[in-house]
């Protein structure tokens, strides 16, 4: 093998959909076919945060949704989906760190630059609050007199307050995960910024209408079959552009990554028609429900997979910098 | 109030960061056509800053058995080899001999010759027949060829053949996607314009690896945190040179102040034009690339994506903006969503 040797890639026609997506040949050359990249450390561990932390949030919204509709069952799924969910997420976070004993270094500074960082201070905003929302769902469980009574009474109104407030901050916790994949050097994240808070705004509402749709009370679930086919559109409008990237588009449509991506978007359709036919079946709604989290895992982990894909191989990062410099003129390219 | 270009193009980084009188900003200057891939900017690197070994392996890639920058390596000797003309020299084996490597005849006077090894039977002829015979050329036996690359093939069927070899290290960027994106402050810029890893902070998250475009910074295993090239933050503090620029042999590595090493490697690339030698060129030199320049920049005789190097790397922090914007629509969107689904509509 000798190094700067040319890699020739055959120009390629996705013919799916009776659409014609071509890529452009890449031509392009590589020291020994090494990555140019150092392709993401973030472990599995992440692309689960994606979704519990998607999960968490499109909970705690619609934990907020049924408080402030009257839909008591439908808030304390959302309420307990929401905690569960932040809980987990934390974990993750903390497991996936180099050294998880420093977890509370992040908290030294805020940086607007960095979007992990950001992620942090929305996460300790809203995990506390999602908890105590989640807590006073228990004040049932407390004596009606004595001390714990005064709690028993004071326990709903905090509680409420708190899952607005989380509920508040949900939106940020969904969407700034696009960002935080985004701002990366790896080309098949950061080329689709545009895409990535809106695929993972639909798949946080899919995955929190799915536990909604198994959990809640089957009379409380009509808001859940909207959000399901709202979700479902935000999140197939955001992934349509995903593939559409041109080269850096290519994992999301192919190998392992693309199944997944494609698992997800399968799923979260089924799921959302099933979601709006199954109003009178308890088993169809809970099938539609897990079709929509299943979904929402898939996309997390293909959306993942096809960032680490696109790092390890060479192509993705000196074929479009060539591309872009050849643009640019002869000048620039020197 | 931050400056216009704190995110993107031309910046002084060290006063950006908030130094007051921030000395001259310090960087490297690579000048890869005097490099002679000795590695002693590896070994003096990892001496100096007591960098653990990165292992004895060898990787099949030409010299280079070291692979790429990490966290174990924080200078890193490319090797390439490419059947092309080093340019300046004469064509490769231009006037060597292409016939075979011992003519039949002296081949079969060779098989008659012995010493007295002192032992029995010691070292008896051999038969000159089989000599001529193997003199002809190979005769393929199921092993490589014994004969040096271009004979017995003619003249005209040799290749051009050179070596590159390039010392890679961390770019310090004037706009540094790393340190950017560092969610506990243990990556900062120094008052030399320098950007380095504080270890007593790194909590090991990652971002900084995915976040780099030269993919440079790297993770320990062992330890769980990121470490890269310093610049010898602690040898520049008391006016020294750093390690690998104080051990290059052929001062190939230079080290100064960046203007001053902007000065010479424009110098440099016009004695190298003028000597017959057109594919030398700068990379990372520009103030106005896609990281606002780079502290560390090199001399290549080759396209950078040959070295391992991207072609036209860019800050991802410059498309932040836009990239808040997108999340805040998304987050609009999402809430708007909800508001949709408990409030329009019947159940």
């Amino acid at each position: 093998m000798t190094a700067g040797q040319r890699h020739r890639q055959p120009g390629r026609g996705s013919g799916r959909g009776g659409e014609q997506v071509t890529v452009p040949p890449a031509d392009f050359t590589s020291y020994y076919g090494r990555p140019v990249l150092k392709p993401p450390v973030w472990k599995h561990d992440i692309a689960g945060y994606l979704f519990t932390g998607g999960l968490a949030a499109g909970s705690a919204l619609i934990g907020a949704g049924a408080h402030l509709t009257g839909r008591p069952g439908l808030r304390a799924v959302g309420r307990w989906t929401a905690l569960g969910g932040v809980a987990a997420s934390t974990y993750l976070l903390i497991h996936d760190l180099g050294r998880p004993d420093r977890f509370h270094h992040m908290l030294r500074v805020a940086k607007l630059t960095s979007p992990m960082s950001v992620g942090t201070w929305i996460l300790a905003a809203f995990g506390p609050m999602a908890g105590v929302a989640a807590v006073a769902e228990l004040a049932p469980l407390l004596p009606q007199h004595g001390p714990l009574g005064l709690a028993r009474r004071l326990a709903p109104p905090v509680g409420n307050v708190a899952g607005l407030a989380a509920a508040a901050t949900a939106p940020a916790l969904a969407t700034y995960t696009g960002v935080l994949l985004a701002d990366t050097a790896v080309p098949s994240w950061h080329d689709a910024y545009p895409s990535l808070p809106f695929v993972f705004a639909g798949s946080a509402l899919a995955a929190a209408s799915g536990v909604g749709l198994i959990a809640a009370p089957a009379a409380e679930t009509a808001p859940l079959r909207r959000l399901a086919l709202a979700a479902a559109a935000i999140e197939l409008a955001g992934g349509r552009q995903l593939e559409r990237l041109g080269l850096t588009g290519e994992p999301y449509g192919h190998g392992r990554s693309g199944r997944l991506v494609r698992a997800g978007r399968a799923l979260l359709a089924v799921g959302t028609a099933g979601a709006l036919v199954s109003r009178r079946s308890r088993i169809l709604s809970a099938i539609s429900g897990a079709a929509l989290v299943a979904s929402s895992v898939a996309t997390r982990f293909g959306v993942f997979e096809a960032g680490r894909v696109s790092a390890r191989d060479p192509k993705y990062t000196v074929a479009p910098q060539r591309e872009r410099l050849a643009q640019k003129g002869p000048a620039a390219s020197r | 109030m931050p400056h216009v270009n704190s995110l993107y193009g031309p910046l002084d980084p060290a006063p950006d960061a908030g130094y007051v009188d921030a000395p001259p900003r310090m960087g490297f200057f690579t000048d890869t056509s005097v490099c002679i891939g000795c590695k002693a900017c590896e070994v003096a690197c990892k001496e100096w800053n007591n960098v653990p070994g990165s292992g004895l392996d060898l990787l099949g890639m030409s010299y280079d058995n070291t692979g790429a920058l990490t966290a174990n390596s924080w200078r890193h000797v490319a090797f390439v080899e490419q059947p092309r003309s080093a340019g300046w020299a004469t064509p490769a084996f231009d006037g060597t001999p292409d016939g075979p490597a011992v003519s039949p005849e002296t081949a079969a006077v060779g098989a008659g010759t012995s010493t007295d090894t002192g032992t029995d039977p010691g070292l008896p002829p051999g038969s000159p027949a089989a000599a001529a015979r193997m003199s002809g050329g190979p005769e393929f036996l199921g092993m490589p060829g014994a004969q040096p690359p271009g004979r017995g093939t003619g003249a005209e069927g040799r290749a051009d053949f050179r070596w590159l070899m390039m010392s890679d290290v961390c770019k310090h960027c004037t706009h540094a996607a790393c340190l950017d994106v560092c969610p506990t402050g243990s990556l900062f810029r120094t008052e030399f314009g320098t950007v380095v890893v504080q270890e007593d902070i790194c909590n090991g998250c990652g971002y900084c690896i995915s976040a780099c475009p030269y993919g440079v910074i790297d993770q320990r295993k062992d330890d769980g945190r990121a470490w890269k090239c310093t610049l010898c933050y602690d040898r520049m503090g008391v006016g020294m040179t750093p390690a690998c620029a104080q051990a290059c042999p052929t001062e190939s590595i230079q080290y100064g102040s960046l203007e001053d090493l902007r000065e010479r490697a424009a110098a440099r690339v016009a004695t190298l034009h003028e000597q017959g030698v057109p594919d030398a060129r700068l990379y990372g030199d520009d103030p106005n690339d896609g990281v606002g320049g780079d502290g560390a920049f090199f001399l290549l005789l080759d396209e950078p994506e040959v070295y391992g190097l991207p072609p036209d790397p860019i800050v991802t922090t410059r498309d932040l903006p836009a990239m808040w914007k997108r999340a805040g629509l998304a987050a609009l969107t999402m809430a708007a969503a909800t508001a949709f689904a408990f409030l329009g509509g019947r159940p």
